[in-house]
């Protein structure tokens, strides 16, 4: 990463007008262990620095020494906020590789129990953004609706956060009962709710004058660095895997994907938003278009894709997760390498913030919605 | 009256012991300060309270429910887990400032309570004759130890988050004190009991006169306060805490004190100048005889009411907004607050003279008195309440021509909508190899 210089002495200090400012690794708003080294003229930004690896547990070299089975639950730490997403990559790459053939009633739950996961991982980037520019009471709202996620996630899962939803080849077991009926209930009020955080802050003076034209990208830019996500379409490329290679159900079902035109950070907050309000059309179709059957494939006592390496990607909450396999034959990879979105939307931060205020980088950072468990892994 | 006999029993005690001379002059006020100032931390105290629980309903939830009834006791029980707290001073600090920093910050809130006009008579503790400057000045000198706080902490984040509260509290000072100055051109006084005594003999709130000074005032005491949504000086998201990063314990809590106590004292201003002080809506001649210290507890009450109502207005204006930027903050306070003050004194002065003009003319009785304020007739009303709203509109236009260029006016126009794109879908996934 590009290098900062640092001032160290107080008469380096003293004779120049910049300040070097160390924000985080503990900082309110560099969500997580983020350390970001500002150098500052003033309050402007002069140029900045991300120091990233406070929470590094080399969980790629962990799959070394795991049988494949066995990897999926640390698929789960390393977004955690959307546990469920990130462990569909694993799976799906290995039930890809292996050939399975996956029952249709479990890609519906897939679909279903993602997309939650994606209104849950967005819901808590909204409350974290938004508390992050000032608006606090957002957070609570946001963390309310969520919430009702979370119980379904507990009850169908037995865990609320990391909560390894999938097994190779499907379903660990069916949806509960309530299920049908849990979902529906959250889509219905969902809308409503999303209106409600709309008034307060989408036609709001203060939360536009923060975010219209700040951390503006633009779309080839946005391609050069490798950004994916809401990061990427707000800068208005039309980009979205589960449109141009579309697993789990998503072949089946109709939703559109919403489009920014500026790359700042309000059209990221609207692709957001819209986002959202998709992900609840998806869950509704896949409720009602939801297939009888099992929910688990046969799979083989012990998981041993043939030789080679494979790539599958799905569309999370953040971007592109994907997974890079290398399998020489046997019961454990070779290699497991993960693409990481917040790992690569971080990168945009230096070209976003360069030029703005020590506020605005805050804003934009959480514009990025990063989770340091993925970037530092 | 039952209500006075402890005090004239002690009054007599004390009689005893000084001369009349030092009670009256001396001992009474000492007991009057030692009132005030514990009403006000217990006040402030449970203002935190308040604010728990406002925010805590916003935010659909319960706020404190733990320590007594309705977790009622928990400001209590804050105060004594920060006084038995470890006082921190950093190693690289500068001792003896950051010693005295909380200090001069919360004697500075406090004194201005000495010339509040809480209620006629023995609820004021004293009438200064020039009140007003007197709150301005003292409230002023609370930067001063933001300053110095932030610069002695020896952190970064202290230090800019001394540097914008100084600059911030130096432009909203101007347009603090400017936006007060039209409402001065009827009270014809600075006493803030003559202020509130002018509303009464004119039987009106100044804030009917004065919409444009009393929005201005409100706006540039929420920044004076550095309360949200100007609150830059201390934003937890960006500068960890701002200026008092490095304080804990009571040292922490005495700027915590200081904010509150300063909000307790812009409603004061507030209520005084604009809302018409202790006075109870509509009526303004109720001091009945021989129930004087009950007119005077009712005043009193009627005034913190009002007070408590602009209080609760930051407080919701808080947990609504986002936060302003540094610059944009500089921007609503140079480009909009102290033009929009100004264009609101050269109104005010032209109403005035107006009205002064209209009275000599035949038919038109505009000035009833001129004794303590500018009392007014019922035309005379008519006429200053219209000039006040035609200041609301020609302020609103004349800023707007003024910042049309800006690029924060524009926002609305420069924000795109986005689209809804039913991309075309591609082939199931496959491995690559």
């Amino acid at each position: 990463m590009h290098q900062v210089e640092i001032a160290t002495t107080q008469e380096t200090l003293l004779d120049s007008p910049e300040m070097v400012l160390n924000m985080g690794p503990q900082h309110p708003s560099t969500h997580g262990v983020l350390r970001v080294i500002l150098r500052l003229d003033g309050e402007t930004v002069i140029d900045l620095d991300c120091d990233i690896g406070y929470l590094h547990r080399g969980m790629e070299k962990i799959a070394e020494n795991r049988m494949y089975t066995m990897i999926a639950p640390y698929w789960d730490r390393l977004d955690y906020i959307a546990a469920v997403s990130n462990g569909l990559v694993w799976v799906e790459t290995v039930e890809q590789v292996m050939g399975l053939v996956v029952p249709p009633r479990a890609h519906y739950l897939r679909t279903i129990l993602t997309e939650l996961n994606r209104i849950a991982s967005h819901l808590l980037w909204l409350a974290t953004h938004a508390l992050d520019i000032g608006a606090i009471t957002v957070l609570l709202w946001a963390l309310r609706e969520r919430e009702e996620i979370l119980k379904i996630f507990e009850r169908q899962f037995g865990a609320r956060l990391t909560c390894h939803a999938w097994r190779v080849g499907g379903l660990p077991n069916d949806a509960y009962d309530d299920f049908d009926k849990d979902v529906r209930q959250f889509t219905r009020i969902f809308p409503m709710r999303l209106d409600e955080y709309e008034t307060v802050l989408s036609e709001n003076r203060i939360w536009l004058s923060r975010t219209v034209g700040i951390g503006v990208i633009s779309g080839p830019e946005a391609i050069a660095i490798g950004l994916s996500g809401p990061a990427l379409r707000g800068s208005g490329v039309a980009w979205d895997i589960r449109k141009s290679r579309p697993y789990a159900a998503y072949a089946d079902l109709d939703f559109d994907v919403p489009l920014g035109e500026n790359g700042d950070t309000y059209d990221r907050y609207l692709v957001r938003l819209e986002e959202m309000r998709q992900s609840r059309r998806i869950i509704d179709q896949a409720l009602d278009k939801l297939p009888d059957g099992p929910v688990v494939a046969k799979l083989p006592k012990i998981v041993k894709p043939p030789v080679g390496d494979y790539y599958h990607s799905i569309e999370g909450p953040k971007g592109e997760i994907g997974c890079y396999l290398v399998s020489d034959g046997s019961a454990q990879p070779y290699r497991v390498r993960v693409r990481p979105p917040s790992f690569i939307n971080l990168q945009a931060l230096r070209q976003m913030c360069v030029g703005h205020l020590v506020a605005d980088v805050v804003a934009i950072i959480g514009t990025l919605d990063i989770v340091l468990g993925e970037i530092d892994r | 009256m039952l209500l006075l006999a402890p005090v004239n029993l002690l009054n007599d005690l004390l009689l005893k012991f000084f001369g009349a001379e030092t009670v009256n002059h001396v001992v009474w006020p000492l007991i009057q300060i030692g009132l005030v100032v514990s009403l006000v931390a217990f006040w402030v105290a449970y203002a935190t309270y308040l604010e728990r629980k406002i925010s805590a309903f916003m935010q659909a939830r319960l706020g404190p429910m733990r320590v007594g009834p309705y977790g009622l006791l928990q400001p209590i029980a804050d105060g004594l887990k920060l006084l038995v707290k470890e006082d921190f001073i950093p190693e690289k600090a500068d001792r003896w400032i950051f010693f005295f920093a909380p200090y001069i910050a919360v004697a500075s809130a406090f004194i201005v309570f000495s010339v509040v006009p809480f209620g006629p008579d023995w609820a004021t503790i004293s009438d200064v004759n020039i009140g007003l400057l007197l709150v301005l000045a003292v409230s002023s000198v609370g930067v001063l130890a933001l300053i110095l706080a932030g610069w002695s902490s020896n952190s970064k984040y202290a230090l800019l988050g001394g540097l914008r509260s100084s600059a911030q509290m130096v432009s909203y000072e101007v347009a603090m004190g400017l936006s007060l100055i039209g409402a001065l051109m009827f009270a014809r006084t600075l006493s803030l009991s003559g202020i509130i005594g002018a509303q009464g003999s004119d039987s009106i709130w100044y804030v009917a006169y004065q919409p444009v000074g009393f929005l201005l005032f409100l706006i540039s005491g929420i920044a004076e306060n550095n309360r949200a949504p100007f609150d830059l000086p201390e934003a937890e998201s960006e500068l960890v805490a701002g200026f008092h990063t490095e304080y804990s314990g009571m040292r922490w809590s005495l700027f915590f004190m200081a904010e509150y106590a300063a909000m307790v004292v812009v409603s004061a201003v507030a209520t005084t100048v604009y809302l018409g002080g202790w006075y109870f809506p509509f009526v303004y001649r109720l001091d009945l005889a021989g129930y004087h210290n009950l007119f005077v507890i009712v005043s009193l009450l009627v005034f913190l009411v009002k007070l408590s109502l602009i209080l609760y207005f930051y407080f919701w204006l808080r947990w609504t907004l986002p936060r302003f930027r540094y610059d944009q903050l500089m921007d609503i306070g140079w480009k909009w607050l102290i033009p929009s003050a100004l264009i609101n004194i050269v109104l005010t002065a032209l109403a005035v003279f107006v009205v002064q003009a209209l009275d000599g003319w035949n038919g038109i009785n505009t000035i009833e008195a001129m004794n303590r304020g500018l009392n007014l007739t019922a035309t005379g009303k008519v006429i200053m309440i219209a000039f006040g709203l035609i200041g609301l509109v020609v302020t609103g236009m004349l800023l707007s021509r003024i910042n049309w260029r800006s690029h924060d006016f524009n926002l609305k126009t420069q924000r795109r909508n986005i689209r809804l794109v039913n991309l075309p879908k591609g082939k199931p996934a496959v491995p690559v190899n």
